[in-house]
């Protein structure tokens, strides 16, 4: 358990609390991952089953490599080729998975709401790789392990958030996490990429990125999808990145020099970010990938591991 | 006199007659023949003790859909009109958006057979607007109106030609038929799943805005000054609408309105209090408290004529879904009272207005017999007990679904007997 959460989908539910617990025990994973002999026995004999209905290399790959560390069995159920192509119902291809007795199912989705409609009919716990335009927990606590372990704390930091928040998961999780942790919210893109009522997620808006960017201890930079240039959101990917995208000029003008670029990948490179700056020194955009699968391992030990059984979760524990 | 019965003791609200008292209601051959205030019953006449409960004509509801022809799995005719009847509505108008559409006097005269068969509520067809629903030309009106139909609508597709749908509004003059419509400009609205606004964004849930309703409120208002044809909005859903209605009212367009249960108590909140359950799905989408609000006010003033329940049952693989792939509707007719008489104790409606609007209203928009206890008027009655508390148990519905999104609620207010045409064909038990 996480708390009082048997699954993990949405951290609009969790306490400041509950996402320190996450964050914190992912340090001793970190750790782990960075001994030469990356396996601990924690959830040996568990099993974690990837159900993905959108395809994701790098959140599936994360999850099943975080899985392996802890020793648990990994299976990865993607949508193609099974029998979701057969008209079966997203509850059924659940309770055919629960049936095989998994102790955890990770699941992305195109529609907002799937984990949380699953964690209602199967017994086993939760975890949201991202659904819809709703949440996608683990990012957002990653995004804040990577700013907390760069700034010591996000009390009192300033983080913007730039791109699509409309169709954005990552943007929703980065805003209820980081809020509660204590940094001031700020969400910036073109008025077509900024959903209604946004501000009641205690994000201040900026259509203007040099304003928006101001004084900013991180920047997170959303990916811009393709189709929505059609949609139309905006009427192409050159203006979006001459007035939302940023460059090396931008960011030696506008950043304070130590602020921290991220990005929840992949990036598509020339349009919100250059080159220049994705691999630039403000980019901890790697160290988020690494941090992603610390992350994740707290995470399932937590709700597979001896967490899960309400027994004392010390971070020794779980790394012995 | 074996069928004479006395529903005696009763609280009589009968808004069309302007009568609200403890009266007993004569009812004979099938007729309503006295309505009294002291009166001797003969021995063998029956009685119906109706102490501590109204009296009250039948409700009629203007928009139900009852899925026969095509749909049978989700309801029938006969299942319709039971649950109707159990909701102490004698009479509900059959939406055409049936597998073949109800564009033709086949599918008219086929639901007509299927209610007699049943005898339960009085069931009215309403006929397409357009050929197959599809938008694009002229049903055959007049053959309609003659099988039975009594009013028009395209329900659930929109005409979103205002060519068509300005010869249709004229068309539709020579029989006297008004046409009901469902207002949305699909173009605006897009691929949604709930209202736009701050708990679509928290909940990441594509939204359709409330002008997407608006704009084709104001475009039909438009054609209906231009044709002088007879309008009846739909489940009326957004203070927008209700501020053009008023406005359009005041003109003296000829244009009524309807609001839904669901829509007079329930806000876009309750998606994510629920957890994304699909039984709060339904096109129009539940709104903002401001519309909610606004509907009560526009219901209580008489700008919203009516209640009608939408009542849309669908079958349980229909529902239990991820939210996006559910279909959208849910089922009123057994809930209606209980859910109106809400608004009554929360006091936004007089107890008198919300039989109005069940009863003589919506008779009146669509020329139907009853919403009365006039002397001779056919006996559709219903009996209902404002403080029966009861748990909305799925299970005990009559309806062949089960999408509502009051299940497991505790409800107050519940019919107790239904009379149609002076035969008592529901009589329910006491509180669970």
């Amino acid at each position: 358990v996480i708390g009082r959460h048997r699954h993990c989908i949405a951290l609009e539910d969790y306490s400041r609390e509950e996402i320190l617990e996450v964050l914190d025990l992912a340090l001793s994973m970190k750790e782990v991952l960075r001994r030469p002999l990356k396996k601990v026995p924690t959830l040996r004999g568990k099993s974690v089953v990837n159900l993905f209905f959108e395809s994701s290399t790098r959140t599936r790959s994360s999850f099943e490599i975080a899985a392996k560390v802890l020793s648990a069995d990994a299976l990865n159920w993607t949508s193609t080729g099974s029998s979701v192509s057969k008209g079966e119902t997203l509850l059924d291809t659940a309770k055919n998975l629960e049936a095989m007795r998994p102790d955890v199912i990770v699941v992305r989705h195109a529609a907002s709401g799937s984990p949380a409609f699953l964690a209602r009919h199967v017994r086993c716990s939760v975890v949201s790789a991202g659904d819809g335009a709703h949440e996608h927990p683990s990012q957002g606590l990653l995004d804040c392990f990577t700013i907390r372990e760069r700034l010591g704390s996000l009390g009192g930091r300033t983080v913007t958030i730039v791109g699509d928040i409309s169709h954005s998961r990552v943007a929703r999780s980065d805003l209820h996490a980081m809020g509660k942790l204590g940094a001031s919210m700020r969400v910036c893109g073109p008025p077509t990429m900024i959903p209604q009522g946004i501000e009641r997620l205690g994000a201040t808006v900026f259509h203007d990125l040099e304003r928006a960017v101001a004084g900013a201890d991180a920047v997170v930079m959303l990916r811009i999808q393709h189709e929505r240039i059609g949609d139309p959101l905006i009427p192409g990917t050159r203006e979006y990145s001459r007035f939302w995208g940023l460059n090396v000029t931008k960011a030696s003008e506008w950043l304070k020099p130590e602020c921290l670029i991220l990005h929840p990948g992949p990036i598509n490179r020339g349009v919100e970010l250059s080159s220049d700056v994705a691999d630039g020194p403000h980019s901890v955009i790697l160290d988020q990938v690494e941090n992603g699968v610390a992350v994740r391992m707290a995470i399932l030990y937590l709700l597979a591991g001896a967490g899960a059984t309400a027994e004392v979760s010390s971070p020794e524990k779980a790394t012995a | 006199m074996s069928d004479t019965i006395f529903i005696e003791g009763g609280r009589v609200i009968d808004p069309a007659s302007g009568l609200d008292g403890v009266r007993t209601v004569i009812v004979r051959d099938g007729r309503i023949a006295e309505v009294a205030e002291r009166v001797e019953r003969p021995r063998e006449a029956r009685a119906l003790d109706a102490r501590g409960k109204w009296v009250t004509p039948g409700f009629i509801d203007l928009h139900a859909h009852l899925r026969e022809p095509g749909q049978e799995y989700k309801e029938t005719v006969a299942s319709g009109a039971r649950a109707a009847v159990a909701g102490g509505f004698t009479a509900v108008c059959a939406m055409p958006n049936t597998v073949p559409p109800n564009d033709n006097t086949t599918v008219t005269e086929l639901v007509l057979a299927r209610a007699a068969a049943a005898g339960l509520a009085r069931v009215y067809p309403v006929g397409c607007i357009s050929r197959g629903q599809k938008g694009e030309d002229l049903a055959e009106y007049g053959e309609l109106k003659a099988a039975g139909c009594v009013a028009l609508s395209d329900d659930g597709k929109p005409v979103m030609s205002p060519a068509l749908m300005r010869r249709a509004l004229e068309y539709a003059r020579a029989f006297g038929l008004p046409l009901a419509v469902h207002e949305e400009e699909l173009h605006l609205a897009g691929a949604w799943s709930m209202n736009e606004g701050p708990v679509a964004t928290r909940l990441g849930l594509k939204g359709t805005p409330a002008q997407a309703e608006e704009v084709m409120v104001l475009r039909d208002l438009a054609l209906v000054e231009l044709t002088g044809g007879r309008l009846h909005l739909q489940h009326v859903s957004t203070s927008g609408s209700v501020r053009a209605l008023r406005e359009a009212r005041k003109r003296g367009l000829p244009v009524t309105a309807e609001a839904t249960p669901h829509h007079l108590t329930l806000t876009d909140e309750e998606v994510a209090r629920s957890g994304y359950d699909t039984d709060f799905k339904m096109n129009p989408p539940l709104r903002g408290e401001a519309d909610v609000r606004a509907l009560r006010e526009g219901l209580a003033d008489g700008t919203i004529d009516c209640i009608a329940t939408d009542h849309a049952p669908h079958a349980v693989e229909e529902k239990k879904l991820e939210f996006d792939a559910a279909l959208n509707g849910i089922l009123g007719l057994e809930t209606a009272f209980a859910a109106c008489l809400a608004l009554v104790r929360e006091g936004a409606l007089s107890e008198q207005r919300l039989v109005e609007a069940l009863t003589a209203a919506p008779a009146r928009i669509f020329g139907l017999p009853g919403g009365s206890l006039a002397r001779g008027a056919p006996a559709d009655v219903a009996v209902l007990d404002p403080a029966l508390e009861w748990t909305c148990d799925t299970a005990a519905l009559h309806s062949r679904s089960r999408n509502t999104p009051w299940k497991g609620r505790r409800l107050t207010g519940r019919c107790t007997h239904t009379l149609v045409g002076g035969r008592l064909v529901h009589e329910q038990g006491g509180g669970r």
